[in-house]
C-alpha cells in the first residue's frame, strides 16, 4: 500500500494536464473538433478547457488509440476527462444550483419526480374530467394542458437560456454569424464528431472496433424527437391559427411528424441503452452513468406512451396512457436544465462557437 | 501445447502483424506470439505517426509525387551510402502497394494537416497514431482466425541445421512451453531496451540514454540467432538517438517528449558550453543528430535556452521549460554553474548581427567570430523571461540486425535457414545502415512483413 499524500486535481486540472500531452503528440487530429480546436492554443485557460469538453462527442476514438493509457504512467483518458469537465460545466452553469447535481447524478431523483408527476395527472384527470371535449380533451381540458405546461416548456428554457450565456462568456465567444449557425447546424444534424474523422464510426460498444451503431442510435433518437417536436408545433399553429383542434387525422402533419418521430425514438433509445450496457463506464463520466441512462429512459417512455395513447385511441385505455404519458412529457420538459437533455443545446453551442473561433484562427 | 502451427510470428508489432495477416490470408493457421501484455501489444509501431510512401501520382492522403529515385537519393543522404542497394529499392518500389493495402486491412490515414505540411508529400500519417494501426491489425488477424497471444515471452528459437523445430515460450511467466510450428516469422524488433546491451556497445554512458519506446523489446530473438549463428548485418556499437526532453520516463516516452526548440535556442553542455551549431539546417533534416551529439558530452545532458522572443516558435513539449527572469538564475535552476553560462551567452550574444529572421526557412542570420558558429536564427538571448529543458539521448532505434535476402528469408553461413524468416527492425539494418528516415522503419516493416508472410505460407501450403 502507498501513502499518495498529492492532492487529487480537479477535473479541470486534470482535463488541463492531459490536454497539454495530447497538444505535444497530436496524433488524434482528424477524429473529431476537439483536436483542431486544441491546436490553437499552447496554455489552456479553464474557460478553453469548458470549450473544448463541449466540443467531445466521446466518440472514444482518442482513447483506443492512445498509446499512454493507463498503465502507462500519463494515464491518459481524454473521453473521461474532458466529460467530467463537461458535466461539471452544465451543473456549475445550471440555475438552481441544487437540482442540478441531483437530477444529472442520479437515476433515482428523476424517477421520484416522475413518480409524483404521475400522481398529479391522474388525480386532475380523474378530478376535473370535463364534461365535453373530443379526443384528449375530452379528459383533460385543453386550457388545463395549455396552463400546465406552457410554463412547465418555457421556463427551463429561459434558465437554459440563461446558462447559455453564462457558458459563451466563459468560452470567449464571438459574434454569432449566420454561417456559424449553419455549420453548427451541418455538424450536429450528420453527427460529424461520431464518424471518426475517418467515416467508419465511433468507438463505443465493441471496444476499438468502429461502428456507426451509436451514431445511427442517436440520430434515430435526435430526429425522432426533433420531428415530435414539429409534430406538437405543427397541432399548436392549428389549433390557435387555423382553429382546428385536435384529434388529427394520420395525414395532418401532427401525425405525419408524430408518428415517424415516436417510432424513431423507441427504436433510438432502446438501442442506445443496449449500446450503453455493452460500453466501458470508465471512459465517461462515472458517476453520472445512473442519471443518463434514466434520461434515456425517460425519452424512450415519452415516445413509447405517445405512441401507445395514438394506438388506444377509443379504448379504456386512453385515460391512464394519457396520465403516463403527459406525466413522462412534464418530468422531460422540467428537467431540461439539469438533465442529459442539457447536452444538446449545449454542444450546437460550442459547435457555433467553434465555427466562430475557426475563422479568427 | 502440442498443436502445430503453419506458422508462429514472433512480436506483436507492425512487422509481425503485416507479415501473420498476410499468411493466414492464404489459409495458414498462424498464431502470434508477442511478448507484451495486452494493454502494451504493438511494440514500438503504437508509438510511430507515419509510414514513408513512394507514388508516381497523387494518393490520398499524399500530395504530388515522389518517385523511386527521390526517395532512394533521401535514404543514401541520411546512410551516407551505408544501404544494400537491391533491398532499399525493393523497399521504396513496394512501398506504394503497401498504402491501399494498409487501408484495406483497417489502417487509416490523417488528411494533411497542420504541423505536418511539409511531410505531406512523403509521409502518410496514420490517423491516431500507430496504435490505432496496430489495433486495425488485431482486429483483422483476430477475424481472420490468428491466435493471438500476449504476455508470449520467445527465449529460444530452436535452430536445428537449417530448419527451426520449435519455439521455447515463456507465456505470462509461466515455466516455458515449446510451441511448434512448419515455418517462423522473427519480427522481434530491436534490442535498444536492453540498456546493458547498450552499454556493452556504446559504453557506460549508454546507461544514461532513456528509451523512447517499448521497454519489451530486448533483443533477446535477434541474440538467440545471433548466438545460433546466423548472419547478421549493421554496426552493433550504434543506435539512433534523437535528443529528447531530459525528464522523460525511462522507457515509452515516445513521440511527446521530443523537443524542437534547438533551432531556437542555444545549447549548451554541463560545464556551461556550446558544442555544435545550433542553428546548422532546418529542424526536421537535423533532429536525427543531436541525439548522438548529447551523448558525447559530459553526462550526455545537455540544455537548451531559448529567451521570450522565441518561446512560441516549436511545438508544445510535454513538460514546462524552466523559467527564469536572468540568465544566472535559470543556470542555477537548471543546476548549472551561473557564471559559466552567463559568459557563454554574453559571448553568443556580442556574436549575434542585425538581419531578418525568418523562423521557418533558413535565414542566414548567423554569428560572427565564434570558434562554434550558430549559422541561422542566430538571435540574441536578451529578452526576459527565459527559458531552459534539459536534453538527453533518446533511443529509437538498433542497427544490428539479422542479415536478409529479398524474400526476407533468414541466412547462415551454410546457406538459407529453410524455414525461417525475418522483418521489421529486427533486419532493418540491411537497409538503414546508419542515419533514419522518418518513416522509413514503418516502410521496412509493411514491406518485408508482407514478403516474410507471404513467403513462409508459400513454404508450407
Ligand atoms: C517514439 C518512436 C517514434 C517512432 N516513429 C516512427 C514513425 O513515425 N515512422 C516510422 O516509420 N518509424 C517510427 N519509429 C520507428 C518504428 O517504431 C520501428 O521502426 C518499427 O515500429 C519497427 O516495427 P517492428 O514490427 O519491427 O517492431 P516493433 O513494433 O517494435 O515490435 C516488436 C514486437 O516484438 C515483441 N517482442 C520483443 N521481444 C520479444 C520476445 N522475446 N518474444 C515475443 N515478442 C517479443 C514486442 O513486444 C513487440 O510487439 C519510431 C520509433 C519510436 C521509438
Ligand atoms: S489521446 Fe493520446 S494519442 Fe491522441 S493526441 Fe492525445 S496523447 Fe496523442
Ligand atoms: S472522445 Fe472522440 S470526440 Fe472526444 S476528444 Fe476523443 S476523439 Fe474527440
Amino acid at each position: 500500500m502507498s501513502l499518495d499524500l498529492a492532492p487529487a486535481l480537479s477535473a479541470t486540472e486534470e482535463a488541463r494536464r492531459q490536454i497539454e500531452i495530447c497538444n505535444a503528440c497530436r496524433y488524434c487530429e482528424g477524429f473529431c473538433s476537439v483536436f483542431p480546436a486544441m491546436t490553437r492554443n499552447k496554455a489552456f485557460a479553464d474557460g478553453d478547457l469548458t470549450h473544448l469538453a463541449n466540443l467531445c462527442h466521446n466518440c472514444r476514438g482518442c482513447h483506443y488509440a492512445c498509446q499512454y493509457t493507463p498503465p502507462h504512467e500519463f494515464a491518459l483518458n481524454i473521453p473521461a476527462a474532458l466529460a467530467e469537465v463537461r458535466h461539471e460545466s452544465w451543473e456549475r452553469l445550471a440555475r438552481p444550483q441544487a437540482l442540478s447535481k441531483l437530477f444529472q447524478e442520479r437515476g433515482v431523483a428523476m424517477a421520484g419526480l416522475l413518480t409524483v408527476a404521475l400522481a398529479l395527472f391522474f388525480w386532475l384527470i380523474a378530478a376535473f374530467r370535463p364534461a365535453g371535449g373530443e379526443g384528449f380533451y375530452a379528459y383533460m381540458a385543453h386550457n388545463l394542458m395549455v396552463a400546465i405546461f406552457a410554463p412547465a416548456f418555457i421556463l427551463p428554457l429561459a434558465l437554459i437560456a440563461l446558462s447559455l450565456r453564462d457558458y459563451w462568456r466563459e468560452v470567449g465567444g464571438g459574434r454569432v454569424r449566420l454561417r456559424h449557425l449553419a455549420q453548427a447546424g451541418r455538424m450536429a444534424g450528420r453527427m460529424r464528431n461520431l464518424d471518426g474523422g475517418h467515416g467508419d464510426g465511433c468507438n463505443f460498444e465493441d471496444g476499438d472496433r468502429f461502428s456507426h451503431r451509436r451514431r445511427i442510435a442517436h440520430q434515430l433518437v435526435m430526429w425522432g424527437f426533433l420531428a415530435s417536436f414539429a409534430a406538437t408545433s405543427s397541432g399548436t399553429v392549428l389549433h390557435y391559427v387555423f382553429d382546428w383542434p385536435a384529434p388529427y387525422p394520420i395525414w395532418a402533419p401532427p401525425k405525419l411528424f408524430g408518428v415517424p418521430g415516436g417510432i424513431a425514438m423507441v427504436i433510438g433509445t432502446g438501442w442506445l441503452v443496449a449500446l450503453k450496457l455493452r460500453a466501458d463506464p470508465n471512459l465517461g463520466a462515472r458517476r453520472v452513468w445512473g442519471g443518463e441512462m434514466a434520461f434515456v429512459l425517460l425519452l424512450g417512455a415519452v415516445a413509447a406512451t405517445g405512441l401507445a395513447l395514438w394506438l388506444a385511441t377509443g379504448t379504456a385505455a386512453v385515460a391512464p396512457l394519457l396520465a403516463v404519458h403527459l406525466a413522462t412529457v412534464m418530468t422531460l420538459f422540467l428537467l431540461m436544465p439539469f438533465s442529459k437533455m442539457v447536452h444538446g443545446f449545449f454542444r450546437f453551442t460550442a459547435l457555433v462557437a467553434e465555427a466562430g473561433k475557426q475563422e479568427k484562427g | 501445447m502440442t498443436e502445430i502451427y503453419d506458422i508462429a510470428v514472433v512480436g506483436g508489432g507492425n512487422a509481425a502483424l503485416c507479415a501473420a495477416i498476410t499468411a493466414a490470408k492464404t489459409g495458414a493457421r498462424v498464431i502470434i506470439l508477442e511478448g507484451a501484455p495486452e494493454p502494451y501489444r504493438g511494440g514500438n509501431s503504437r508509438h510511430t505517426r507515419n509510414f514513408r510512401c513512394m507514388h508516381r501520382g497523387p494518393m490520398s492522403p499524399l500530395t504530388g509525387t515522389y518517385e523511386e529515385e527521390e526517395y532512394f537519393h533521401d535514404l543514401m543522404l541520411v546512410t551516407k551510402g551505408k544501404t544494400d542497394e537491391h533491398l532499399a529499392r525493393l523497399a521504396i518500389r513496394t512501398s506504394e502497394e503497401c498504402l491501399p493495402w494498409m487501408q484495406e486491412h483497417g489502417v487509416r490515414f490523417q488528411p494533411s494537416l497542420s504541423g505536418t505540411l511539409s511531410l505531406s508529400r512523403t509521409n502518410a500519417f496514420f490517423l491516431g497514431g500507430g496504435k490505432a494501426l496496430v489495433n486495425a491489425y488485431y482486429n483483422t488477424a483476430a477475424d481472420l482466425g490468428i491466435e493471438i497471444v500476449y504476455q508470449a515471452q520467445v527465449r529460444h528459437v530452436h535452430r536445428d541445421g537449417q530448419r527451426i523445430t520449435h519455439l521455447e515460450v515463456q507465456i505470462a511467466g509461466a515455466p516455458a512451453t515449446r510451441i511448434e510450428a512448419r515455418a517462423f516469422v522473427l519480427a522481434s524488433g530491436g534490442f535498444q531496451a536492453d540498456i546493458d546491451w547498450l552499454a556493452r556497445a556504446w559504453g557506460p554512458s549508454a546507461r544514461n540514454f532513456l528509451i523512447r519506446g517499448t521497454p519489451y523489446n530486448r533483443g533477446v530473438v535477434l541474440k538467440d540467432m545471433l548466438d545460433q549463428g546466423a548472419d547478421s548485418v549493421g554496426d552493433p556499437t550504434q543506435c539512433h538517438a534523437v535528443a529528447i526532453d531530459g525528464r522523460a520516463p525511462k522507457y515509452d516516452g515516445g513521440i511527446v517528449t521530443r523537443l524542437d526548440c534547438v533551432p531556437f535556442s542555444i545549447v549548451v553542455n554541463r560545464d556551461g558550453q556550446r558544442f555544435y551549431d545550433e542553428g546548422e539546417d532546418t529542424w526536421p533534416k537535423r533532429y536525427a543528430i543531436w541525439g548522438r551529439l548529447v551523448a558525447a558530452q559530459p553526462d550526455q545532458v545537455g540544455y537548451a535556452l531559448i529567451d521570450a522572443k522565441s518561446i512560441d516558435l516549436f511545438m508544445p513539449s510535454v513538460f514546462p521549460p524552466i523559467v527564469a527572469d536572468t540568465i544566472p538564475e535559470l543556470a542555477a535552476k537548471l543546476g548549472l554553474d551561473p557564471a559559466a553560462v552567463a559568459a557563454t551567452v554574453q559571448q553568443f550574444n556580442s556574436a549575434c548581427r542585425p538581419g531578418p529572421f525568418h523562423p521557418t526557412e533558413l535565414d542566414g542570420l548567423a554569428t560572427e567570430g565564434l570558434e562554434i558558429a550558430k549559422t541561422n536564427w542566430a538571435r540574441p538571448l536578451d529578452t526576459p523571461p527565459f527559458y531552459g529543458y534539459q536534453l538527453r539521448p533518446g533511443v529509437t532505434f538498433t542497427y544490428l540486425g539479422l542479415k536478409v535476402s529479398d524474400s526476407a528469408q533468414v541466412h547462415s553461413p551454410e546457406g538459407p535457414i529453410t524455414n525461417l524468416w525475418a522483418a521489421g527492425e529486427i533486419m532493418a539494418g540491411s537497409i538503414l545502415g546508419q542515419g533514419y528516415l522518418a518513416g522509413f522503419g514503418m516502410t521496412i516493416g509493411t514491406v518485408f512483413g508482407r514478403i516474410a508472410g507471404k513467403e513462409a505460407a508459400a513454404h508450407v501450403a
